[in-house]
């Protein structure tokens, strides 16, 4: 294991009520600072694996470990963003923002203000009295991002954020997050069904087969992000290789 | 409503039925309809009687306490037959068969066990009201979205924030329902429970004036007890429109 791998998943399996197997013998190291995606066909465990590494379901087989630590639970150095949000529909942004510092009994003031920070980073200034029901989806998805990072956790859980915004939407926050994650040094886990965004964002790819899910291949895209701009990344021959390779493999699950 | 193609008050429509009931009064047509204006007559020379307001504060306390008991057992019940899969499968079948059981005819087995008083009106309150509390309430907290829990507990949250923070005011719009459905039980509760002791509170007055014949004084007390359950209902209703917004938008 590479020594700064900060999460370590070791032999992890997972079978839903001793019946159902999702996960099989599953082992990654994730590097600090990185951006690494999970990417694999529907059911093959991904949001599983993500919600064992939050420590939100026990694993049936082997371990996982976080900053040196064994995961036995949620912990305040890993958030998680919500496929469906999961925002509380009767409180505003601004409550949203600091729910989890709420619930570590930050002074109201305090919270308010460093939510406040993160809602104008996402790019929800002005929102912070509306509720949930007035934003579309994608200023929702922007709210649960603030919310995770609000907690200041070094490691932020990302379980197919984009997957109900449209294309546009979903490129702009795709370089938002880019941009943010440079500033805030975070370590990313991120779920995809997109070999595209998968290709765009990682450092590192964990292609996933089909359930029972097992790591079938770990990709590094060498990708030159260095003073392009987004167009050119990809026309970028190393990420139309990218995008190639795995899509050579996933094929072979899609019959 | 609307009336000749304009809207009108709510009270407007209510104003044509006293009408309808005094010609009804007027025409003599039974002796147990008298005109609307007496009623109303007869209501003004009861209200600020001390006997009225005697009878008005002992069932004002049975249904009070009554109430208290059914929101404070009902609701905490309702939730846990919610969150433990044991006390729901357990108490399932006998609150799903009370709710809509007639309890009335219980309260003579009520009398003879707990005596003939104020203790046998609370219960009857309390058991009118408790069992649609907790359905309501279990039904609420069922419904409670499961990712919102799996977001509190990721965040950090001790158990009894996922209750405070989480469950309960998920389920709030439910609860609100079934408070407001069981204060209207709970007014039905205390007056039969009177009713049929008829030694107590406003029971005791109905009782006499119906034996007596006092017809316009028996309606005037009619009146006010529905009233007094339109009242107290609307209040509920009042806040539940307040959370509506959130209500359909879970
Ligand atoms: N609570 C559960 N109880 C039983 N089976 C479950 C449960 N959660 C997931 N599963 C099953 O485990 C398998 C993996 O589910 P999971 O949600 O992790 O897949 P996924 O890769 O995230 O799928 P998708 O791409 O559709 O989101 C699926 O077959 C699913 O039906
Ligand atoms: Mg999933």
């Amino acid at each position: 294991m590479p020594a700064e791998a900060i999460v370590e998943v070791r032999g992890a399996g997972k079978s839903y009520d001793g019946t159902v197997e999702a996960l099989r013998d599953v082992s990654l190291a994730l590097p600090q600072g990185g951006l690494s995606t999970l990417l694999g066909p529907s059911g093959c465990g991904k949001t599983t694996l993500l919600k064992i590494i939050a420590g939100l379901i026990p694993p049936s087989a082997g371990e996982v470990w976080v900053k040196g630590k064994k995961v036995d639970g949620p912990g305040p150095e890993r958030a998680f963003v919500f496929q469906d949000f999961a925002l509380l529909p009767w409180a505003t942004v601004l409550r949203n923002v600091a729910f989890g510092l709420e619930l570590r009994g930050v002074t109201p003031e305090q919270r308010h203000d460093i939510a406040r920070g993160y809602i104008e980073k996402v790019g929800l200034k002005g929102f912070e009295t509306s509720y949930p029901h007035q934003l579309s989806g994608g200023m929702r998805q922007r709210v649960g991002l603030a919310r995770a990072l609000a907690v200041d956790a070094d490691i932020i859980l990302m379980d197919e954020p984009f997957s109900s915004v449209d294309e546009q939407t979903r490129r702009k926050f795709q370089e938002e997050l880019l941009d943010l994650l440079k500033i805030e040094r975070k370590t990313v886990i991120f779920v995809t069904h997109s070999i595209e965004e998968a290709a765009y964002l990682s450092d590192q790819i964990v292609l996933l087969s089909p359930r029972p899910g097992t790591v079938s291949r770990i990709i590094h895209p060498a990708i030159e992000r260095g003073g392009k701009n987004p167009d050119e990344i990809r026309r970028d021959k190393n990420y139309l290789d990218v995008v190639d390779e795995i899509w050579q493999i996933l094929k072979r699950y899609v019959v | 409503m609307v009336l000749f193609g304009k809207r009108v008050p709510i009270v407007f429509s209510l104003v044509i039925w006293f009408v309808v009931w005094e010609l009804i009064g007027r025409a003599k047509l039974s002796t147990i309809v008298p005109p609307f204006s007496d009623v109303v007559a007869a209501g003004m020379t009861i209200l600020p009687t001390e006997k009225f307001s005697a009878a008005a504060a002992i069932s004002l306390r049975s249904f009070a306490l009554g109430m208290a008991l059914a929101l404070g057992i009902g609701i905490p019940l309702g939730v846990a037959m919610a969150r433990v899969a044991g006390v729901g499968k357990l108490l399932g079948m006998w609150v799903n068969i009370f709710v809509s059981a007639p309890i009335s005819a219980l309260v003579p087995i009520l009398m003879a066990v707990i005596g003939v008083g104020e203790a046998t009106v609370v219960v009857t309150v309390f058991l009118f009201a408790v069992f649609v509390i907790i359905l309501d309430t279990q039904v609420g907290v069922r419904q409670a979205d499961r990712s919102l829990v799996e977001m509190a507990r990721c965040f950090g949250a001790a158990p009894y924030q996922i209750y405070a923070k989480i469950l309960l005011l998920s389920a709030l719009p439910e609860i609100l329902a079934g408070v407001r459905l069981g204060v209207i039980r709970g007014v039905k509760g205390v007056v039969i429970g009177q009713l049929l002791i008829a030694l107590l509170g406003v029971g005791e007055l109905f009782e006499l004036y119906s034996k007596n014949f006092l017809m316009e004084e028996f309606w005037a007390l009619v009146i006010v007890v529905f009233m007094f359950a339109f009242l107290l209902s609307e209040a509920v209703a009042f806040v539940e429109r307040r959370i509506e917004y959130y209500a359909g938008a879970r």
